[in-house]
């Protein structure tokens, strides 16, 4: 592989422009090809290595296609049960007020099952950085309807489309707690295309940089396509999210310096 | 002898714990143990000792809090009663999965249901056998007054270290209400961040370049892994039985029958004992401190040299089932309980044990 | 010694202070106590009660179903625990408020006055501690030097400057009480 793949003489030290971040642990990712789990997962590792804060950095992975993340994560982590992961979260900021503390989570980790505890923890203010991926379904058991699900979208609990009237409404959670005095920086982005990905490494490091003023919750959302959810092809999956999650999960600021961003 | 207090059962606990050198308290109010978060909070301990104390939204989330805290090494508990633990039971699951070392109190009231707010011993099983789903137990102490109240948080936290398992206190609402006398022993310091680190080589205290990273997790989607993990827990439950059993024997040596109960009934018993001996009929008291691990060879041993045994309980019969299948003599074990809230009585109690065990 | 007391009353009426003073009192004096309310949603208004055991010896059971004493500060309290004294053993009771004067001719009852009292002197907060000077002439289980120290711990400090008129209080409950007569029906 590697000799059919790269070509050895122009593999020295000087020539390297770009390398995987050491944090980021060597194996194989759990994610579907195609998922943006994995980009996010190296941005946030590069964030902490350029930061140079591992020693003093903990995450919670939380239930859901994610669970593993520990697995590719190379800083101390701990599991949290499903939806907890900001009350876990809230227990290692007070304990070790001067760690670098994120929680990890899905939609329906922290929009259905985890809401009490996302909406108390930005309440509170906890200084901590909450990274949502929001891909509008349950991911890892099986393509459910999540609180995400948008409005006449398909899922294996929802298999002729939402309808609001009966199954209620897609949740903004995140223009939600945008609202709650405890939060601090709230935003929303995408891992669809390079720019993109540029937009969340900075937003991300925006979130941490945070954590040293202690003002309270970051919350970056990262509106995710799920194209085995989906039942597409990853770029058929991408452009669906460009043209139906985005009209409804407008990308951008929501909250900066604890003050909303007039739209 | 350490400091001379009248106290609540419910403050001696938490006054224990600031002397104990706890680092976290997270809980979430309910009837009839309110008094352990309204005295810390009073207290302010995380002025005078850094302790953080701090009211949770709810159950889920103050048992979750612990789960969290506990995995940073630092020592910490919860306290609540009887619906509030119901709602902890799959954050104590994870606890005991990821063995992770943390105190919980429970000021049992009446069920099932909302119940009563009045004591029970109903939760016995729910504590002893697990609770929450998988094979796991934790060590369960319960009290029988307020200086065990106070002295258990200690002890708990010393056993979960060891063991790196959850601890309950397994207390009621009349022993967190009412007064008594306790010495409270002297303040410990809390443990400085290199003593964790050191002492805590399993927790998450951010990776340094010097070691692998450290995953806090139950989660083995191997079954053969996830197998390994039950026979290391039952493994150190066989050990927690070996070193761990506490009871005491009040007035046995020339008993011809025993009650047997832990907590207040055990309390109760010893007003009964005075009652039946007063009537001439010799019995004595055996009273499980431990109920996780349960003192099965020395209930045993006494079965034995006595006539009979009277289980007394404020539930319908929990107790009684680990003391059936402990004891191997063939001498009747009858059950007394009164619950949802009632106390039984003295008097009660002789007349139960002249009724149906020494008239058998 | 062991003294086994219930005192029972309408919340607000001072029934748990009342018990905790006495057993911060015993406490002073090296005694062993137990102190269990009956605890429960009733705040001002409802019926409470506490159990307070004062003795030398290690205490049994905290909750008991016969008493020494019995303290009785309403009529709901009376029917209550009228029965729950020992044979031989003494019932305080306050006549503001009760309609159905006790029965019993094999325990000995005595009448308080406290409540009417303490309000033509002004002194109704302290009420309470006349009714447990009354107990207190009749059982001097603990000294009044102890009561003192007993006081001092179980009232918050911002409330000691109340101490003297607790004591006054005291003093007037040891001059009020009085034994009744049950007369055959």
């Amino acid at each position: 592989m590697e000799e059919k793949f790269a070509r050895p003489e122009i593999r020295k030290p000087e020539n390297i422009v770009y390398k995987r971040t050491d944090l980021l642990v060597d194996r194989p990712l759990s994610y579907c090809p195609g998922c943006g789990h994995g980009v996010v997962h190296r941005l946030l590792m590069e964030v902490i290595e350029e930061k140079d804060i591992v020693s003093k950095t903990i995450g919670i992975s939380p239930v859901g296609c994610s669970v593993l993340a520990y697995d590719f994560l190379d800083v101390d982590m701990q599991g949290a049960a499903h939806g907890r992961a900001p009350a876990l979260a809230t227990a290692i900021t007070r304990l070790w007020p001067d760690r670098y503390v994120f929680t990890y989570q899905g939609d329906g980790d922290l929009a259905a099952i985890g809401t009490a505890e996302t909406i108390h923890a930005c309440n509170r203010g906890e200084n901590f950085t909450i990274i949502f991926i929001n891909n509008g379904i349950y991911g890892m058991t099986g393509g459910q309807m999540a609180p995400t699900t948008l409005p006449g979208m398909r899922s294996s609990t929802s298999p002729y489309g939402r309808d609001v009237d009966i199954m209620g409404h897609p949740l903004k959670i995140t223009e939600l707690v945008a609202n709650l005095p405890g939060t601090y920086y709230v935003t929303r982005q995408s891992v669809q295309t390079p720019g993109a990905v540029r937009k969340t490494k900075k937003a991300l490091r925006k979130a941490f940089d945070n954590q040293d003023l202690n003002k309270g919750v970051s919350l970056v959302e990262v509106v995710s396509n799920c194209n085995s959810g989906w039942k597409m092809t990853p770029v058929q999956s991408n452009i669906w999210m460009e043209e139906n999650m985005f009209p409804y999960y407008p990308l951008g600021d929501i909250k900066v310096e604890g003050t909303l961003v007039e739209k | 002898m350490g400091e001379l207090r009248l106290m609540k059962g419910n403050e001696a606990i938490a006054e224990a714990a600031i002397r104990a050198g706890c680092d976290g308290y997270f809980g979430y109010p309910i009837t009839p143990q309110s008094e352990v978060m309204e005295y810390l909070m009073a207290e302010k301990p995380y002025e005078s000792t850094g302790m953080v104390v701090l009211q949770a939204e709810s159950e889920v989330a103050s048992i979750n809090m612990l789960y969290g805290g506990a995995g940073t090494g630092k020592i910490v508990m919860t306290s609540s009663s009887s619906p509030g633990i119901s709602l902890m039971q799959e954050g104590i699951s994870y606890l005991a999965g990821t063995q992770l070392p943390a105190l919980i109190v429970n000021i049992v009231r009446g069920g099932p249901g909302l119940g009563t707010i009045q004591p029970s011993q109903a939760d016995y099983n729910q504590a002893v056998k697990g609770g929450g789903h998988g094979d796991y137990h934790m060590i369960v102490y319960a009290p029988a007054s307020v200086q065990e109240m106070a002295d258990f948080v200690a002890t708990g936290f010393k056993a979960a270290f060891k063991y790196r398992t959850p601890v309950m206190i397994l207390s009621d609402g009349a022993i967190g209400q009412m007064m008594e006398k306790v010495y409270l022993s002297d303040p410990v310091p809390r443990r400085t961040e290199e003593e964790i680190i050191s002492q805590c080589p399993w927790a998450t205290t951010g990776r340094p370049p010097t070691r692998d990273h450290n995953i806090i997790t139950s989660l083995d989607l191997d079954p053969a892994g996830q197998e390994r993990l039950n026979l290391v827990l039952q493994e150190k439950y066989r050990k927690i039985e070996e070193n761990e059993v506490m009871y005491e024997e009040i007035e046995c040596e020339d008993a011809e029958y025993i009650f047997t109960a832990f907590g207040l009934s055990a309390r109760i018993c010893q007003k009964a004992i005075e009652l039946a001996r007063e009537k001439g009929i010799n019995v004595g008291l055996f009273r499980p401190i431990t109920l996780f691990p349960f003192p099965k060879k020395e209930i045993r041993e006494l079965g034995r040299k006595v006539k009979g045994i009277m289980v007394v309980e404020m539930n319908a019969g929990q107790m009684i089932e680990d003391v059936r299948l402990s004891v191997d003599s063939d001498i009747p074990i009858e059950h007394y309980g009164r619950f949802g809230g009632i106390i039984p009585t003295p008097d009660e109690i002789v007349n139960v044990l002249e009724n149906k065990i020494i008239g058998d | 010694m062991t003294e086994e007391i219930i005192i029972a009353g309408f919340g607000g009426q001072g029934v748990l202070s009342m018990g905790k003073i006495l057993a911060y009192s015993g406490v002073m004096q090296d005694q062993e106590v137990s102190w269990m309310p009956s605890y429960g949603p009733e705040m001002r208004g409802g019926t409470a009660n506490v159990t307070v055991i004062v003795s030398d010896e290690r205490i049994s059971s905290p909750i008991l179903n016969k008493f020494d004493t019995a303290i009785i500060l309403n009529q709901q309290s009376m029917d209550k625990f009228e029965d729950s004294v020992k044979p031989g053993g003494l019932l305080i009771f306050d006549p503001n408020g009760i309609t159905r004067f006790p029965k019993r001719k094999d325990i000995n009852i005595y009448s308080i006055a406290a409540s009417d009292e303490a309000g033509k002197l002004g002194l109704s907060i302290v009420f309470n501690m006349m009714v447990l000077g009354g107990f207190l002439k009749l059982k001097p289980i603990v000294n009044l030097e102890n009561i003192h120290k007993g006081l001092e711990k179980s009232l918050p400090s911002r409330h000691h400057k109340l101490i003297p008129d607790n004591e006054k209080a005291i003093g007037i409950g040891m001059e009020l009480i009085q034994p009744i007569q049950v007369l055959e029906s």
